[in-house]
């Protein structure tokens, strides 16, 4: 081949494939009647077209599938295809979602005079996908491996093991070869589908505990421990399709005997369910834009790149949500480590805070709305009206802030330093916003940067890492484990959840007066007085200046136009997996 | 030449046990020395919510507060002849050679590896034969046409290849390949034996930008080598003797020019095969070398090692062979025990 040939033949490549890019262009979408932020409030899409498949993708990997070994949000929307519970949230948009009702109970739980045990029903005639019945002991089982025990399951909370009485000596279901539940008297099943609970205390939002994944039945033939994740016995409307494959992939199909008289909240509306693990972000949302992909798995935002793109171009804008998600985005400030042991020096930080740059560091008004109180706004008992440490156009109130410092007995600032999640980069913007704003009253904060996935158990988490590094303030979210001032707030203020490892409560605030009303909380029977309960414990936290509130947390996600019934739940912080079908085959 | 490839085995088998011994030390006594206590280790495979006692359950689950000769001697134990583990009530054997489970997400290590490696496999083979041959190719064409505009634009395009990262390449490819234009498939791994077809299309992106940062690398080299050979005394006297220019430059020229080829391709492809871990990452398949990152990311450190050793096993075995393809390749090699 002479030079001259070459020369052509690379010419009419680069020509070709010129002209096939101009005719692979993106085709219309078809999403004109969906409107930005639609899906915050009510259902975008609505049909009942069953049957296609449903494609979600995730860039991480659950922390297990199996439902009674799980903590994220994100999989206890997802286990419900396959794992029923006793109790379930109602499928609303807004405020409505974070009302409970019976899944595989009868009717809601019945609790005694004394607020000490409360009785649930099973349905009759429920199957597992093999055919066989679903029993009260199964349920029973299912708590009894994920919360006691050696080996209970990691992942998961363990209220029924804090709430549950005459089970302090019960050892797991793995001690005793014969019997597995000997020994476990806090549950007791009269028959096949009667649960008692006996509670150490009354615990008035009990009804909240049995919606978690933990109460999806087990029998125990069936358990293997950690790896029953890889092939959940289903309770639900799918089943698995092959094993489940960590870091791979998780596909789920029909389940014949699911009985969808029996189920109030599933749609079921596809035929399959496949989720890709493992995909990189960035790929994750361009599929989604471009169709084909339908959910992200994480039920996070897009990433920074997206967001951009999604939120700038008006044709796309009409796809996407920007739902609040109940998250709060904050500082802890210490109240232990030096010299924030003393509470002026606290406030000196909340009044120094330029709230504007917070907002910023969390990508402005779409990432997030500023706060002045730590309660969601979708929360019984939030009160929007506590602004404790007010300044003009949220920029921080330097004056105050050089009083309390004088108070403190530092008028000349002090420093600390700031801990931050290195791989989240809007933690680390965070701590970079509240050192300039520091800075400006002469607190000098240096930032110290860890791995995300050892931040909560090891740094951040640990008492102890905390005082020896003297970690004064640092970056944190917070979502609820249910959707109450009690499920939002106990693990991060009240003073009796400090742990030595894992710890929320990292400004280990510990107030006498705040522990009372959590106590006289679960005894409250009334859910207004326990509203007002809430909002009380919100403004003594504000007053005590251990959390600094950043933002409450907005998402931004987008919905393809094949994507049906799609709304954001509140209880799942997530679009409402249960509901969702596809047009597409 | 027998003797010389059981010299050769024996070698390799003790850098196994030594990167083995290095890597242990490495992920398991270092943190120690660093200061870190058994409970804090434990903590960080515990769970969201740690309570005191699951922390005491998780050490003694991994022991942890074993003696480091004990863990280290389990370990060996485990390659060798296998072990066995408890979930639940279910005893689980792990056939040799284990290298454990998981701390992160309870699978065994070596099946997990094993299942990930067709697509390390696939990507590492297809991607071999694109820089190797078009990498070769093109560095004779350069050095026979030297100076020519070919000359100038490949040895152009080859200095890119070597100086631009695959998270570089690859997300432009991404992005105007796949996204914009929908020229491309969006990345993915098809079994071979499935679909032949899907397999090829499905990777050929990760191939192409792999072969890219690699064929860079043998157009320059090959270019250099050749056009040093051409220049020799005996090429001369081969054109001297009548012999077709073709056979010159691909026999006389080009054999001498591939021994030092031969070496970094062994080596190469070891790596890719022990992971390639940035074109596995931007593509999204799940081969080992994602594998790798996921358990780095988490500090799973039976998985790390597992990952490591496998790599190092390919890195040995590729040299073995590359040992071996001298003698083919470069008659002035010649092996004697």
């Amino acid at each position: 081949m002479t030079k001259r040939t070459l020369g052509f033949v690379a010419l009419g490549a680069a020509a070709a494939m010129l002209l096939s890019a101009c005719g692979g262009g993106a085709t219309d979408g078809n999403g004109g009647e969906a409107a930005f932020n639609q899906g915050e409030t009510q259902v975008v899409n609505p049909s009942d077209a069953t049957g296609g498949t449903l494609r979600y993708a995730i860039s991480a990997d659950f922390d297990s599938p199996d439902p009674g070994n799980m903590y994220y949000a994100f999989a206890w929307n997802f286990s419900r295809y396959y794992a029923r519970t006793l109790l379930t949230y109602t499928g609303e948009p807004g405020t409505e979602g974070t009302e409970l009702q019976p899944d595989l109970a009868e009717s809601m739980p019945e609790a005694s005079d004394d607020g000490k045990s409360y009785t649930v029903k099973l349905k009759e005639g429920l199957k597992y996908e093999d055919g066989s019945e679903i029993v009260a002991e199964d349920v029973k089982y299912a708590i009894a491996r994920s919360n006691f025990g050696e080996q209970a399951l990691p992942n998961g909370p363990k209220y029924f093991k804090q709430l549950l009485d005459k089970s302090d000596d019960y050892e797991g279901p793995y001690a005793d070869g014969d019997d597995p539940l000997k020994g476990f008297d806090g549950i007791e099943t009269p028959d096949d589908h009667t649960l008692v609970f006996h509670l150490k205390k009354p615990f008035a939002e009990f009804d909240y505990i049995l919606l978690q994944p933990q109460t999806a039945p087990v029998p125990a033939e069936a358990d293997k421990g950690e790896q029953y994740q890889t092939r959940v016995l289903s309770s639900g409307p799918y089943k698995y399709d092959g094993d489940y494959r960590s870091g791979e992939s998780l596909h789920l199909e029909r389940n014949d005997q699911w009985d969808p008289e029996s189920d109030p909240i599933r749609e079921a509306l596809p035929d399959r369910v496949e989720v890709e693990i493992g995909v990189e972000q960035n790929e994750i949302d361009q599929r989604l834009v471009n169709g084909d992909l339908d959910v992200d798995l994480a039920a996070a935002s897009v990433g920074p790149a997206m967001k951009g793109t999604l939120l700038s171009d008006e044709s796309k804008k009409v796809n996407v949500d920007n739902p609040e998600t109940n998250t709060l985005r904050y500082v802890n400030v210490n109240t232990v480590v030096e010299p924030l042991d003393d509470l002026a020096c606290r406030q000196a930080i909340m009044f120094a805070a330029d709230h504007d740059a917070l907002q910023r560091a969390w990508g402005g008004a779409a990432g997030g709305e500023i706060p002045t109180q730590i309660m969601p706004k979708e929360l019984d008992g939030s009160d929007q009206s506590i602004d404790l440490y007010p300044s003009e156009d949220r920029k921080g109130d330097l004056d105050k802030a050089r009083e309390k410092l004088e108070e403190c007995g530092e008028p000349d600032g002090f420093s600390t330093n700031i801990g931050a999640r290195s791989d989240r980069p809007a933690d680390v913007a965070t701590a970079e916003a509240l050192q300039s704003s520091l800075k400006r009253v002469g607190i000098d904060a240096q930032i110290k940067q860890y791995p995300s996935d050892t931040y909560t158990n090891t740094q951040a988490g640990s008492p102890d890492f905390v005082h020896e590094n003297e970690l004064g303030l640092t970056v944190y979210g917070w979502a609820p484990d249910w959707a109450t001032g009690y499920g939002f707030m106990s693990k991060i203020v009240d003073g009796r959840s400090i742990q030595k490892a894992g710890n929320s409560n990292i400004s280990e605030l510990d107030d006498p007066e705040i522990n009372k009303l959590f106590d006289e909380v679960v005894d409250e029977q009334d859910p207004d007085v326990r509203a007002q309960k809430y909002a009380e414990i919100d403004r003594l936290v504000m007053e005590n200046a251990a959390i600094l509130p950043a933002v409450f947390e907005k998402t931004v996600y987008y919905r393809p136009d094949n994507l049906t019934n799609v709304y954001y739940h509140v209880g799942y912080a997530g679009y409402d997996f249960m509901a969702l079908g596809t047009t597409r085959e | 030449m027998l003797t010389y490839i059981l010299r050769r085995v024996g070698a390799g088998v003790l850098l196994l046990a030594i990167v083995t011994l290095v890597t242990f030390t490495i992920f398991y006594v270092v943190p120690r020395l660093a200061g870190q206590t058994t409970e804090q280790l434990a903590t960080m495979y515990v769970g969201k919510a740690p309570t005191p006692e699951a922390i005491e359950a998780t050490i003694d689950r991994l022991g942890l507060d074993q003696p480091i000769t004990v863990q280290f001697w389990e370990f060996l134990r485990g390659i060798f002849v296998g072990a066995e583990y408890q979930f639940g009530r279910d005893t689980v054997q792990c056939a040799a050679p284990c290298f454990g489970y998981s701390f992160q997400n309870y699978q065994e290590v070596f099946p997990e590896i094993i299942k990930r490696l067709p697509v390390t496999f696939s990507l590492a083979i297809g991607a071999g034969v694109i820089w190797l041959v078009g990498g070769v190719a093109v560095g004779v064409i350069s050095a026979i046409k030297k100076g020519s505009v070919f000359d100038r634009v490949a040895m152009g395009i080859a200095l890119a290849g070597v100086s631009l990262p695959i998270f570089f390449t690859g997300l432009l490819c991404l992005a105007f390949l796949v996204h914009a234009t929908g020229l491309f498939p969006s990345p993915s791994y098809t079994p071979f034996t499935d679909n032949p077809v899907a397999w090829a299309t499905g990777l050929i992106l990760p191939w192409v930008t792999l072969a890219f940062l690699h064929a860079a690398q043998y157009a320059r080299q090959t270019r250099a080598g050749m056009l040093e050979t051409m220049g020799e005394d005996y090429i001369r006297t081969a054109r001297a003797k009548g012999l077709a220019e073709r056979k010159v430059v691909l026999k006389h020229g080009l054999r001498p020019t591939l021994t030092p080829i031969v070496t970094i391709f062994g080596l190469d492809l070891g790596l890719v095969l022990g992971g390639a871990v940035l074109t596995e990452t931007v593509f999204s398949l799940n081969g080992i070398g994602r594998y790798a990152v996921t358990a780095i990311v988490q500090s799973d450190l039976p998985v790390i090692l597992g990952v490591t050793l496998f790599g190092a096993f390919f890195i040995v075995v590729c040299n073995l062979i590359v040992d071996l393809l001298y003698a083919w390749v470069d008659p002035r090699v010649r092996v004697t025990a």
